[in-house]
């Protein structure tokens, strides 16, 4: 049936510009994937507004309690901000819950993704930055809304503290894909990974500022987390951009420490896939 | 040879339970020194009992699973080293699993995949057109994946694996679970595939009607090693196996008659019916002397049949020492 084969695509060389193309394609996949369940966003969002008023009165009471009206630097506006930002920001960077790649390790469906001719660790990053904007619209804007009507919220002094709130929220996200990813690909090696993923909503719990900010803590320790591992970049470092917590030069170092975090966990992702194909052994017949 | 295999094998380690605290390693040979040499253009049928080796050999051949020894070049390429650029020139179908976007409709997962493989609007429009005809996808094309039922999907994922115009298109148990009409345009479909000329096709199944239909040349593995590689005839011929002819008879004879160059099989309802199995005769002579021998009421002739030789091989030792 005069089915041309594919001698006119192996023929055109593969360019950065194309491998824009496929990601923005695949992106936008992701973004319509999850615009499917329309319910689930209303269910999650309406969870994250709960808890984030929680959060608010918490924080609330423990600068009440203080003579200034301050909790570990935090004036009340800035409490707010930082936990209503923070509850839309881990649905975007999408902190807890997915197991899409491990899932597809176990059954074996990931044989699927190395098919492709696009390096898996790209198109699963592809697909998550659309399923991100996607949370932007579903899960990011709903509790701020709610934070500011109800509490109102902190206004940003500096002019260009909003954009360099998107830039550290999307190295946030980045270094949050490295991080689930890898905790994912475990499964290319232990059939149970349940411990590994325990381990993960631990520590990104803790350390990574949303349970309390981690400033409440003595600073020898906030620093050595901060600097040693990536969590405090994936929540607490866009807060704390946007709240304007600190002053110029020591904003500009936590997005220049996020920016160096991104790449050591990017870099770190790829290496982990590498080796997983190596010795991969793809599960069922 | 857009294929090219030799001395390729996959060991597994697997550990089993041997007692009630020991654990055993045991290595499983996989594919056990597997050679083949694959034209283009050629439809070859790749089949074994369970656990011959199959879906391990296509994982090996399509690069996503490491031999463990042994040289395997597809389209020129060493699968495993070069895999994103050889996924560009392969399409494969593992019956089991789904290559299309779960969530988005069929059509969503075309488009998609033509960004992906960055094939050209018009070779895309023309490969889905074609697709669309012979396999009748458009009453289910808006739906998403999720809603479709295993007859649909599996039909969008053969369009799936072709839309980029593979060189080699490998096939693993594309027609399992299927219906008979779903299984009959997945037929027609590669047969028409196969008579383009251009597209090589390794095809994996337990369904032997495919087999017959589509197969001129059949590789047989079993416990990792090849135990037949040639045309259906070939394996026919191997296993003796023969056209027979079968009448029924008025009234039976005193003795089923010897005939020359044919051989009595069986004696049935009480000496009415007799199976003779052809080997060297033609039909036309059995029948001629057997209506000799009495009055025949009816009579058929039986092509010899693939279940049966390939049941055969599958129960026969493979030889491996
Ligand atoms: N991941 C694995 N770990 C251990 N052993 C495996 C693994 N995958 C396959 N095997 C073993 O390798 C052998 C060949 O398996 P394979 O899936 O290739 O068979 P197959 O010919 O495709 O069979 P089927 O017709 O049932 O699909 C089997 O004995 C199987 O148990
Ligand atoms: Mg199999």
């Amino acid at each position: 049936m005069g089915f041309v084969i594919a001698t006119e695509t192996a023929a055109r060389q593969a360019t950065i510009w194309s491998h824009v193309r496929i990601c923005a394609s695949l992106a936008a996949a992701g973004f319509r994937r999850y615009s499917t369940y329309r319910q689930a966003t209303i269910a999650g969002a309406a969870t994250n507004i709960t808890f984030g008023l929680l959060r608010t009165y918490v924080l609330l009471a423990v600068a009440g309690g203080t003579a200034a009206g301050l909790a570990a630097g935090y004036d009340r506006a800035q409490l707010t901000t930082y936990v209503w930002v923070q509850q839309g920001l881990m649905v975007v960077t999408l902190i807890w819950g997915w197991f899409d790649l491990g899932d597809r390790i176990r059954s074996g469906d990931v044989v699927i993704d190395l098919l492709r001719p696009v390096p898996p660790v790209l198109a699963y990053f592809a697909a998550d930055v659309g399923r991100a904007g996607y949370a932007v619209l579903g899960r990011f804007v709903p509790p701020v809304l709610v934070g500011a009507l109800v509490f109102g919220l902190y206004r940003p002094a500096r002019w260009y503290t909003v954009p360099l709130f998107v830039l550290s929220a999307a190295l946030a996200l980045v270094i949050c894909f490295a991080g689930r990813y890898m905790v994912n690909a475990t499964a290319f090696w232990l059939l149970d990974t349940r411990g590994i993923d325990f381990a993960w909503v631990l520590a990104s719990g803790m350390l990574s500022g949303l349970y309390f900010p981690l400033r409440f803590l003595p600073e020898w320790f906030t620093l050595t987390v901060w600097i040693g591992t990536p969590f405090p970049s994936i929540l607490q470092a866009p807060a704390d951009v946007l709240v304007e917590r600190v002053a110029p030069g020591p904003t500009l170092l936590i997005v220049a420490g996020q920016a160096a975090w991104a790449a050591v966990m990017m870099v770190a992702c790829v290496v982990v896939q590498h080796r997983a194909e190596r010795r991969l052994v793809v599960q069922g017949g | 040879m857009i294929i090219s295999v030799r001395g390729l094998r996959k060991d597994f380690t697997v550990r089993a339970k041997a007692g009630r605290f020991r654990r055993e390693r045991r290595v499983v040979s996989a594919v056990d020194g597997v050679d083949l040499e694959v034209e283009r253009g050629e439809l070859l049928g790749y089949i074994g009992p369970n656990g011959a080796g199959k879906s391990t050999t296509l994982k090996m051949l399509t690069g996503v699973l490491v031999p463990s020894a042994g040289r395997v070049r597809v389209c020129g390429l060493e699968p495993v080293a070069r895999r994103t650029r050889l996924a560009r020139r392969i399409g494969v179908v593992f019956g089991q699993r789904s290559q299309l976007w779960w969530d988005l409709p069929l059509a969503d997962s075309f488009e998609l995949l033509r960004h992906v493989y960055r094939v050209p609007a018009a070779a895309h429009a023309g490969r889905l057109a074609r697709c669309r005809d012979l396999l009748g996808l458009d009453e289910f094309a808006g739906r998403p994946v999720r809603q479709l039922s295993l007859g649909q999907r599996m039909r969008g994922e053969l369009t799936a694996a072709l839309l980029h115009g593979p060189e080699v298109l490998f096939l693993d148990e594309p027609t399992i679970g299927l219906d008979l009409v779903s299984k009959q345009a997945a037929r027609s479909f590669l047969a028409e595939l196969h008579r383009a000329g251009d597209t090589t096709i390794v095809l994996t199944t337990h369904d032997l009607a495919d087999i017959e239909r589509l197969c001129e040349r059949l590789v047989v593995i079993d416990h990792g090693r090849v135990v037949h590689d040639g045309s259906i005839e070939a394996l026919h011929a191997r296993y003796g196996s023969r056209r027979r002819v079968v009448v029924d008879l008025e009234a039976p004879l005193a003795g089923p008659p010897e005939l020359p160059g044919a051989r009595l099989e069986s004696v049935a309802a009480d000496g009415l019916r007799l199976t003779y199995a052809l080997t060297g005769a033609t039909a036309g002579e059995v029948v001629a002397r057997l209506a000799g021998a009495g009055e025949l009421r009816d009579l058929s002739v039986v092509e010899p049949d693939i279940e049966d030789v390939v049941g055969r091989l599958y129960a026969a030792p493979t030889g491996v020492p």
